[in-house]
């Protein structure tokens, strides 16, 4: 028998045959289906039981409420909590990248000291008693020497507990240098004082406005509590209430508004004048509240008759007069118009002189601490501890005066002065500061002229960073005491920004700390008994929830149970008694001033000859700006026409680049007075000519290997202008120059 | 002549030959196929513990809820965890070894037991046990099969593949079944969702906690007998997360 050709043949198509008829085939179809979504590199959560705890998320200051997911004791998801008074449900790109900065590379996960060179990343892990002990005794040493108020901290807020200790700790050690991060809290907080005489954050009624002016504020890009701004943002669109966008870029919220205006950069404050003009001349205002409620009216309605009519305005902002005359008149005719300012997320303080024209506007429309209007919102007094009881030491260090400045004569109206920090520090031979803490903050990134900082923190004998990250500040210092981050910790989230309302929130841990760090807290109250005397009596809780839930007394059992305690009675005063200025009503001209302000546009550094161009940042909700580095799942969704690879890119407009000769993705030089870096060129139609725009929260020099190295740090390319009434750093550009590489 | 007729018996004999061949290739690929494969697809695995389910039945008082109870988030517990077992098995009681292999390895180690998980689904599907159970009124049989009634736990078998278990799929490898609890595949779910017309009319959508509409719209045409998930929106993301 020999077996042919065609009986191979045979046996095989009699082999297909009864494979087709047996469920070998559609049944390994169906596994390898399965098997193919089933990759071992995939995450997927263990089994387990899954629960839910509330909390509120701390990466910004917008205080929204969040529902965390855990599947054991693994947190597995981060959702925005339903009903929430501030994001009902919402969450943003940044908390739900969370996560990442939880479970992340990034973490400090022990006490370290600094062993090497400062930066050099050379650490050494000691222990928390150690840890405690090393900075008790160089804060003894300074203050048996006198220089008690030579110590300074740096914080985001100055708000909630946490804040307070350091404060209280300052206070009884003898130190007046608490010192916040700057941000448009600043300038609103001092506008609000000035025009009303009380001590109080702006709240904006957004979901009640039908006509909202921004002055460059970026209302969708992250400006405020962003997921609030998303959701008011949503409601205006379905409500039919306008949105007019005022700025030189097409952001993504001029993108959305109504109207966009751009305009010369900076001369915002001359175009509020203007609408001023035009509502005063036209008799648009609401003559009860400026007739009844105010004072300084006519002098303010001399200077902007006299020097903003709409001809003088449109040649300095380059708005067209008859644009700016429909846009006043639109404003006035409004039921509820507000008008809000503070550029982009407002990260960066401003020119009193425009906070306090844009207040005017609002004044003059009446929507002062009105529905759908500006409200100014004292900070809630739970935290009622008894007064400290300083010794003479202590005494001797609060007279002194703040190094910052701030309080002086020379700038008797700002709280904080961060922007001047690094200039005093650097101005003297030996630095002033002895001994300075960071906590939630990231001051070698975030503020501007970082080469100046870095100069001012290397001279700094002694940096101790309470940053959860390695991040650029805790790279520097000298001892970084790891802070839980907040997935890990309790701490009260009071006064969520922009809200008009009381709210605190309870921050919890969701997950037992990952790895070896206290709370800040808790290491305060220990450094504090550790020096002893009245300092150590001046903390008399054991740790640090204890404090909190004392503090927060009664309200601890409905905070713990709903996330957070909102205030059903918060009320502003009616108009009769919500001033509390020399005349008793609202000023338009501060009566507290030494100085009158001159409402002219602020000049930004560098010469127009040697630096043709002006460079102007910008805000997005996928680049974290502030002491978060920005976590890689966001990092992923930048365009490519922002970050692409490890090179940013400056936004020009098309005909600026072809006077100088650039195509899309060529790659230059930008160059400042205060820095230069490489980047490459994207053609934009949305950008005015002669302006160029870098983004905000790229180039960190820290973190990890998927942070660090992407793009360019702006701080490095700009520095402060400082505002000549407040000493504020109201720089809002810096002139440069694109040259071919 | 008989050349041809030789050349003609070679012919026929090589036609029978092809037939033969053709058969013997069949029934290998059958064999194969039916066989073979499944035994090669499967592994054999053990529970680490052999579970008697009709001794605890007959020791606890509430029925499969005492170990399989809802939590009080109204999401479903599935395998008890050590905790509850420790309620009962501080100490070894009996003889049975393995009472004293799960008393000795695991409550003293406080160690959770590997339990090899016949109903497991990929991370993809969401499935509520409250909406099944306690709105559907469902009887725990019609998906599990009668395991409550089990003196042995039985071999967990599980696809070398997939690495999911054998009653995905169902013991029959052609995919046919007799008794709703043969199979747990996406067909399973919709036949009866289909059969019983939920998230169809008012009193089930009700009872569901999502818009699930598996019936014909009014502009449609049937196309064929079996149920489809209707290309509505979020229609898919109501199972897949």
């Amino acid at each position: 028998m020999k077996i042919g050709r065609r009986s191979f043949l045979s046996f095989i198509i009699g082999g297909a045959a009864g494979t087709a008829l047996s469920p070998l085939a559609w049944k390994s179809m169906d596994d390898s289906s399965i098997w193919s979504q089933n990759w071992p590199w995939t995450p997927v959560p263990a089994d387990g039981e899954v629960s839910h705890v509330n909390s509120v998320c701390t990466l910004c200051p917008g205080g929204c409420g969040i529902t965390v997911r855990k599947v054991d004791d693994r947190a597995v998801k981060i959702e925005g909590m339903k009903g929430h008074p501030v994001n009902d449900g919402g969450v943003c790109i940044l908390g739900l990248s969370a996560l990442q900065l939880l479970y992340g590379p990034t973490r400090v996960k022990a006490p370290l000291k600094r062993v090497g060179e400062r930066g050099e990343e050379k650490w050494q892990e000691i222990s928390w008693s150690e840890a405690v002990a090393e900075v008790a005794a160089k804060l003894g040493d300074l203050r048996s020497k006198g220089k008690s108020h030579t110590v300074c901290s740096i914080l985001d807020s100055d708000k909630g507990t946490v804040p307070y200790l350091f404060g209280r700790l300052l206070t009884v050690y003898g130190s007046p240098n608490f010192i916040r991060t700057p941000s448009i809290q600043d300038s609103y907080e001092l506008a609000i004082n000035l025009m009303h005489g009380v001590q109080a954050s702006a709240g904006f009624d957004v979901e009640h406005a039908d006509f909202v002016l921004s002055f460059g504020s970026g209302l969708i890009d992250g400006w405020g509590s962003p997921v609030r701004m998303f959701k008011a943002n949503s409601n205006w669109k379905d409500s039919g209430s306008k949105v007019v966008q005022i700025e030189p870029r097409l952001s993504n919220t001029a993108a959305k508004s109504d109207k966009w205006i751009p305009i010369n950069p900076g001369t915002e404050v001359a175009l509020a004048m203007g609408l001023a003009h035009v509502i005063i001349k036209e008799s648009l205002y609401d003559s009860d509240f400026v007739n009844n409620y105010s004072s300084g009216f006519d002098k303010f309605k001399q200077l902007v008759l006299d020097k903003y009519n709409p001809d003088n305005v449109a040649q300095i902002t380059g708005v067209d007069s008859s644009a700016l005359v429909s846009l006043a008149r639109n404003f006035a005719h409004a039921s509820k118009p507000l008008a809000v300012c503070g550029r982009g997320q407002g990260k960066t303080q401003g020119s009193l002189d425009e906070f306090i024209a844009v207040h005017a506007l609002n004044a003059l429309v009446g929507n002062i601490n009105s529905e759908g209007g500006v409200w100014a919102v004292p900070d809630p007094d739970y935290i009622k501890w008894p007064e400290v009881e300083m010794d003479s030491v202590a005494a001797v260090g609060m007279q002194k005066e703040r190094i910052d400045g701030a309080g002086s004569e020379t700038y008797p109206y700002a709280r904080y002065l961060l922007n001047r920090f690094s200039g005093v520090v650097n101005s003297e031979e030996e630095s002033p500061v002895n001994a300075l803490f960071v906590a939630g903050a990231n001051p070698l990134y975030t503020i501007s002229d970082s080469k100046a900082v870095k100069e001012a923190f290397s001279k700094i004998p002694f940096v101790v960073s309470f940053s959860s990250y390695m991040d650029e500040t805790a790279k520097n210092a000298d001892l970084i005491l790891p802070n839980h981050v907040f997935l890990e910790r309790y701490e009260d989230v009071p006064m969520p920004v922009g809200l008009q309302k009381h709210v605190i929130g309870l921050s919890r841990p969701v997950v037992k700390p990952q790895f070896n760090t206290k709370h800040v807290g808790d290491v305060i109250i220990l450094i504090a008994k550790a020096l002893g005397g009245r300092i150590a009596d001046a903390f008399p809780w054991d740790n640090y929830e204890a404090c909190l839930e004392e503090t927060l007394g009664d309200k601890w059992e409905s905070i713990v149970e709903n996330g957070f305690w909102s205030d059903p009675d918060f009320k502003v005063p009616a108009s009769e008694e919500a001033f509390n200025t020399p005349s008793g009503k609202f000023e338009f001209i501060p009566a507290n001033l030494k100085s009158p302000l001159d409402f002219s546009p602020v000049t930004i550094e560098g010469s127009d000859i040697s630096y043709p161009l002006i460079l102007v940042p910008y805000d997005s909700m996928r680049l974290a700006n502030g002491f978060i580095g920005n976590p890689p799942f966001i990092t992923k969704t930048v365009e490519d026409t922002v970050l692409k690879g490890k090179d940013v890119f400056v936004e020009i407009n098309p005909k600026t680049a072809e006077e100088i000769g650039l195509i899309e993705g060529r790659y230059v030089d930008i160059r400042t007075p205060r820095g230069k870096a490489k980047v490459r060129v994207h053609l934009f139609d949305g950008i005015m000519p002669g302006i160029v725009a870098l983004p905000r929260g790229l180039g960190h020099t820290a973190y990890d290997k998927y942070i660090a190295g992407k793009g360019i740090n702006f701080n490095e390319l700009i520095g402060p202008v400082e505002d000549p009434v407040s000493g504020f750093d109201a720089a809002w550009g810096i002139r440069a120059r694109l040259t071919k590489v | 002549m008989s050349r041809l007729i030789e050349e003609k018996g070679k012919e026929s004999e090589s036609g029978g030959f092809i037939i033969l061949f053709f058969i013997l290739g069949l029934a290998a690929s059958l064999v194969l196929g039916w066989g073979v494969f499944p035994k090669l697809l499967y592994s054999q695995k053990k529970q680490p513990i052999d579970f008697n389910h009709v001794l605890h039945v007959e020791a606890v008082e509430e029925g499969c809820e005492s170990c399989h109870f809802f939590r009080e988030d109204g999401s479903f517990s599935g395998l008890p965890k050590l905790a509850q077992c420790v309620d009962c098995h501080e100490e070894i009681q009996g003889e049975d070894p393995n009472e004293v292999k799960f008393v000795e390895e695991f409550v003293a180690n406080e160690r959770e037991v590997p339990w090899l998980v016949y109903a497991e689904q990929p991370d993809c599907v969401f499935f509520s046990h409250a909406a099944h159970v306690k709105m559907g009124k469902m009887e725990c049989v019609l998906c599990h099969g009668h395991i409550g009634e089990s003196s042995h736990s039985r071999v967990y078998e599980e696809n070398r593949v997939t690495g999911y278990s054998r009653d995905i799929w169902g013991k029959n490898i052609s995919g046919l079944k007799k008794n709703t609890w043969d199979r747990m595949k996406m067909d399973d779910c919709a036949e009866c969702h289909a059969k019983n017309k939920i998230g169809y009319d008012k009193t089930s959508m009700e009872t569901l906690p999502w818009p699930l509409n598996w019936a014909l719209l009014p502009y449609e045409k049937q196309i064929g007998p079996k149920a489809r998930v209707q290309a509505k929106k979020d229609a898919c993301f109501v199972c897949h997360k």
